[in-house]
C-alpha cells in the first residue's frame, strides 16, 4: 500500500492502470476529460496495453464500447453531462444486451443554461436505463469503487453495465489523500473476465441484439430487473470482501450516526462530507442527528433505508437533480416509494440543492437540520420551499 | 489488386450458406441477394494466388443497423444468420463495429482467440442509416481507419418505416414524405466517402450486367489495408413499386442508363468498372417502376434528370481517365 495525493480523476486512472482493461472508448467532456487524457499518457508510455478508441462523439463512444463488450472485451468509458444525454439511447441497449461496460462519470449539470459544474441531473436522466449506479463521496471511494465495479458488473448473476458517479470538480479535480493498493493486489481482486458469449465466437455463431416483439420483449426486460436485484447482494459481498482484504468496507448505503438519530439528511455524493461535519457539531450539543448517504442508487436499497429510518422523526431528502412537476427530485421519489407502507414513517422533507455546482455550505447544512428540528416540533415542515441556498424571486440571497 | 479469387456460383452452391432463406424481406427485395453475395465473397475471397477453400471459410462477423434487413432477419427467437451477427441501433453500426474490430485486435494480441485465420468484419446499413442519421458515426469510423467493410444497402429511402424520403432518394421520386415528388437531387455519398481517403471505395449493384463485379469488389475490399466502403444499389419492390420479378432488371437498367455507374476508388485511384456500349436513356430506368410516375409526364423534369445524369457520367469518366 502506498499513500498518494490524487484527484478523483487521477485516482480513477490509477485504478484503471492497475486493471489494464482491453478497450477504452472515449470522447472528451469537462470534468471527465482528464481521465482519457491521463490514460492516453499511460498508453503512450506503454504502461497499459489497452486500445483507446478516440471516437467522434459520446454516442459513438458508447456504441464502440458496446461492440467491444459484445466481442468479449473488458471495456471502459468516461463521460459527464451532455455526454450522458447523448448516450442515452444506447445506455438502454447496452443494459438490455447485458454487457458489463464500466463508465466513469464526473457528474455535471445539463444545459440550459450551459454549466460545467457538479450536479446529478446527467445520470439521473438515464436512471431507468438498466445500468447500476454507484456514487462515491470521496476520492478514495472513487479509487476503491472502480476496482469493485468490474467484479460487480461482470458477476454472472448481474451482467449489467455500471456507472461510477462522483461529483464534477468537487471530487474529480480535488486533491485528496488516497491509499493506493499494490498492482497485483488489484489484479488479483479484479480477476480475469471470461464472458460466456462473444460475437467473435465463430464456432457458436449467435445473433446479438434481436428484434423482439410483444411475445418475447418483456421476458428480456424482466431479466434486466432480475440482474439488478441480484446486484444488491453482489455489491454487498464484493464491498465486504474488499473491506476484509484492504480495510475499507462498502455496501449499498453509508449510515453516519444513524443508530439513534431523531433527524437525518439523505444525500448522494460528496455533500455527505459537509453534512457529516454538521452532524458532529450538532451531536456535541446533544442533538441526535445523522446522515444517510445512498451509495447504490441502482439497485435502490429500499430495505436498508426502511431499516435505517425506522425510528427517525424527520428526514430531509437532498436531491442534486430536479424532477420538475413532481414533489421533489428523483431520490425523493424513490425514498417515498421505499418507505411506503411502513407503520410509522418519518416526516419526509424534499429539498433540491447544489444544482450547477452551487455547493451546500456548512451554514446551509446547519439551517437544514434546524428546519428538521422545527419539523419534529410542529409535525410538519416550516415552509414548502423546495430549493435551498437559492435566490428567490424578488429577493437576493 | 486485380487478382482476387472467388469461387464460381456453382462451387458456392455446395458451401454452407452464411445467410439463410426463410427471412421476412419482401418478395423481390434485393437486400437478401446482396447480403448473400457479400458474405459469400467475404468468406471465400483469396488474393495473391492463394487457393480458395470451400471447407474452410474466413470467420466473418456481421453488424447490422436497424432497418428492413435487421427487422426481417432477426425476429426473436429466429435468425437468418449463420455467422455471428450483431445489431445495436439505427445510426451507429459503424461505431459499434469499430469497437468489435478493435476488441478483436486486442484479444488476438493477448492470445485470447482460438481461430488462427484472420477475421473479416462487415457492416450493413440502409441509406437512411448511412447517408443520414448514421453519417457521423460512419465518417468517424472511416477516419479512424478500422479494418472492416461497410456496405450501404441503398434502396433510396427509409423503407422499414414505410418508404420515407432520405438524402439518397432521387429527384422526382415519390415517397410517403415526398408525395409531390422529391425536389432535391440525391447526395453523392460515394464521392464524400472517397474524400475520406480510405483505401477502398466502390459502387456496385446486384447481378448487374457484370455479374461477378460485386463479388470481386468485396474481395478487393478485404485486400485493402484499412476501412472499405461499398454503396450498393438495392432495388426495393415495395418502395419503388415494381413487380417482384424485376429486381435484377432494375439493377441492370440503373447501370445501363448510367444512373448508377459501377466504379471503384482504390488508394485514391478512380476506375470505371463498366461502360455500357450504348448508354440507355434514363427514362428506361424511370419508367420501369412507379415511384417516378409524377415526373414521367413532365418532359422538362425528365430532361433535367437526363441532363444531370449525363453531367455526372462525364465527370466520372474524367475522374476515371476514360
Ligand atoms: C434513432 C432512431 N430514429 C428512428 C428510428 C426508426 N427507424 C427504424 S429503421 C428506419 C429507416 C431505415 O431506413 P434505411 O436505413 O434506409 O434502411 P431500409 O429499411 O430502407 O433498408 C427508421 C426511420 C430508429 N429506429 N431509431
Ligand atoms: S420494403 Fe423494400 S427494402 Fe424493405 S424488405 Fe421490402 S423490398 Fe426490401
Amino acid at each position: 500500500m502506498k499513500v498518494k495525493a490524487l484527484t478523483g480523476n487521477e485516482a480513477a486512472v490509477e485504478a484503471l492502470r492497475q486493471i489494464n482493461p482491453d478497450i477504452f472508448a472515449m470522447f472528451p467532456i469537462t470534468p471527465s476529460t482528464q481521465i482519457p487524457e491521463l490514460f492516453d499518457e499511460l498508453i503512450a508510455q506503454k504502461k497499459v496495453d489497452t486500445v483507446m478508441i478516440r471516437t467522434e462523439s459520446e454516442h459513438s463512444a458508447i456504441s464502440a464500447a458496446h461492440g467491444a463488450a459484445l466481442a468479449g472485451a473488458r471495456v471502459v468509458d468516461a463521460t459527464a453531462s451532455q455526454g450522458i444525454a447523448l448516450k442515452h439511447e444506447i445506455l438502454y441497449i447496452t443494459a438490455g444486451s447485458r454487457l458489463p461496460v464500466v463508465m466513469l462519470v464526473a457528474n455535471r449539470a445539463l444545459s440550459a443554461p450551459l454549466n460545467i459544474h457538479a450536479d446529478h441531473s446527467d445520470t439521473m436522466g438515464s436512471r431507468d436505463a438498466g445500468w447500476l449506479h454507484l456514487y462515491s463521496e470521496t476520492v478514495q471511494e472513487v479509487y476503491d469503487t472502480v476496482i469493485q465495479a468490474f467484479r460487480i458488473a461482470e458477476h454472472k448473476n448481474v451482467l449489467l453495465p455500471i456507472i461510477i458517479g462522483f461529483d464534477g470538480f468537487t471530487v474529480s479535480h480535488a486533491v485528496s489523500r488516497v491509499e493506493v493498493l499494490e498492482d497485483d493486489e488489484v489484479k488479483n481482486f479484479v480477476g480475469k473476465y471470461v464472458p460466456e458469449h462473444s460475437v467473435l465466437d465463430t464456432e457458436h455463431p449467435a445473433t446479438f441484439g434481436l428484434f423482439a416483439l410483444p411475445d418475447y420483449y418483456m421476458e428480456y426486460r424482466r431479466q434486466v430487473r432480475q440482474g439488478m436485484c441480484e446486484a444488491k447482494n453482489v455489491i454487498i459481498s464484493v464491498g465486504q470482501e474488499f473491506g476484509k482484504k484492504f480495510g475499507r468496507n462498502y455496501g449499498l448505503v453509508d449510515n453516519y450516526k444513524m443508530e439513534d438519530a431523531d433527524v437525518a439528511a439523505i444525500v448522494i455524493g460528496s455533500t455527505s462530507a459537509t453534512l457529516k461535519d454538521t452532524v458532529d457539531e450538532l451531536r456535541e450539543k446533544g442533538i441526535r442527528a445523522g446522515v444517510l448517504r445512498v451509495r447504490s442508487f441502482r439497485p435502490f436499497p429500499s430495505a436498508e433505508l426502511r431499516q435505517a429510518l425506522m425510528y427517525v422523526k424527520a428526514v430531509a431528502v437532498l436531491d442534486r437533480a430536479d424532477s420538475p412537476g413532481t414533489p421533489g427530485g428523483p431520490l425523493f421519489a424513490d425514498i417515498c416509494s421505499a418507505l411506503y407502507g411502513m407503520h410509522v414513517q418519518p416526516v419526509l422533507v424534499p429539498n433540491i440543492y447544489g444544482l450547477g455546482g452551487r455547493e451546500l455550505m456548512p451554514d446551509d447544512a446547519m439551517s437544514l437540520f434546524k428546519m428538521l428540528l422545527e419539523t419534529v416540533k410542529n409535525g410538519k415542515p416550516p415552509n414548502e420551499e423546495l430549493f435551498i441556498a437559492v435566490r428567490k424571486k424578488g429577493s437576493v440571497l | 489488386m486485380n487478382n482476387v479469387k472467388i469461387p464460381t456460383l456453382k462451387e458456392l452452391e455446395t458451401a454452407e450458406p452464411a445467410f439463410y432463406g426463410g427471412h421476412r424481406l419482401c418478395a423481390g427485395c434485393a437486400e437478401g441477394t446482396i447480403v448473400r453475395q457479400v458474405l459469400d465473397a467475404a468468406r471465400y475471397a483469396e488474393f495473391d494466388g492463394a487457393k480458395t477453400d470451400l471447407k474452410d471459410p474466413y470467420p466473418v462477423v456481421v453488424g447490422v443497423a436497424t432497418g428492413c434487413l435487421e427487422v426481417a432477419t432477426t425476429p426473436c427467437p429466429y435468425t437468418s444468420w449463420g455467422v455471428p451477427t450483431l445489431h445495436n441501433a439505427f445510426e451507429n453500426v459503424a461505431a459499434t463495429m469499430s469497437g468489435v474490430v478493435e476488441a478483436y485486435s486486442v484479444m488476438r494480441k493477448k492470445g485470447r482467440l482460438a481461430s488462427k485465420k484472420e477475421y473479416r468484419f462487415v457492416a450493413f446499413a440502409g441509406d437512411g442509416g448511412t447517408y443520414d442519421i448514421g453519417f457521423q458515426s460512419l465518417s468517424g469510423a472511416l477516419e479512424r481507419g478500422h479494418k472492416f467493410l461497410y456496405v450501404c444497402l441503398n434502396n433510396e429511402g427509409y423503407m422499414n418505416t414505410g418508404i420515407q424520403r432520405s438524402s439518397a432518394t432521387p429527384y422526382g421520386a415519390w415517397t410517403t414524405t415526398t408525395n409531390a415528388g422529391k425536389v432535391e437531387w440525391r447526395k453523392n455519398l460515394t464521392e464524400i466517402i472517397a474524400a475520406h481517403g480510405i483505401p477502398y471505395v466502390a459502387q456496385a449493384a446486384p447481378f448487374s450486367t457484370k455479374p461477378r463485379d460485386l463479388y470481386e469488389k468485396v474481395g478487393r475490399a478485404f485486400e485493402a489495408e484499412g476501412s472499405a466502403f461499398m454503396n450498393i444499389l438495392s432495388p426495393c419492390s415495395r418502395g419503388w413499386r415494381f413487380p417482384e420479378g424485376d429486381t435484377i432488371k432494375l439493377a441492370r437498367l440503373a447501370v445501363e442508363t448510367c444512373y448508377w455507374p459501377l466504379f471503384e476508388i482504390i488508394e485514391g485511384k478512380w476506375t470505371l468498372n463498366y461502360k455500357p456500349k450504348a448508354k440507355m436513356p434514363v427514362v428506361e430506368f424511370l419508367s420501369a417502376q412507379e415511384k417516378f410516375k409524377g415526373v414521367l409526364g413532365d418532359k422538362e423534369k425528365v430532361a433535367y434528370i437526363q441532363n444531370r445524369i449525363d453531367q455526372e457520367w462525364q465527370t466520372l469518366l474524367t475522374k476515371c481517365g476514360v
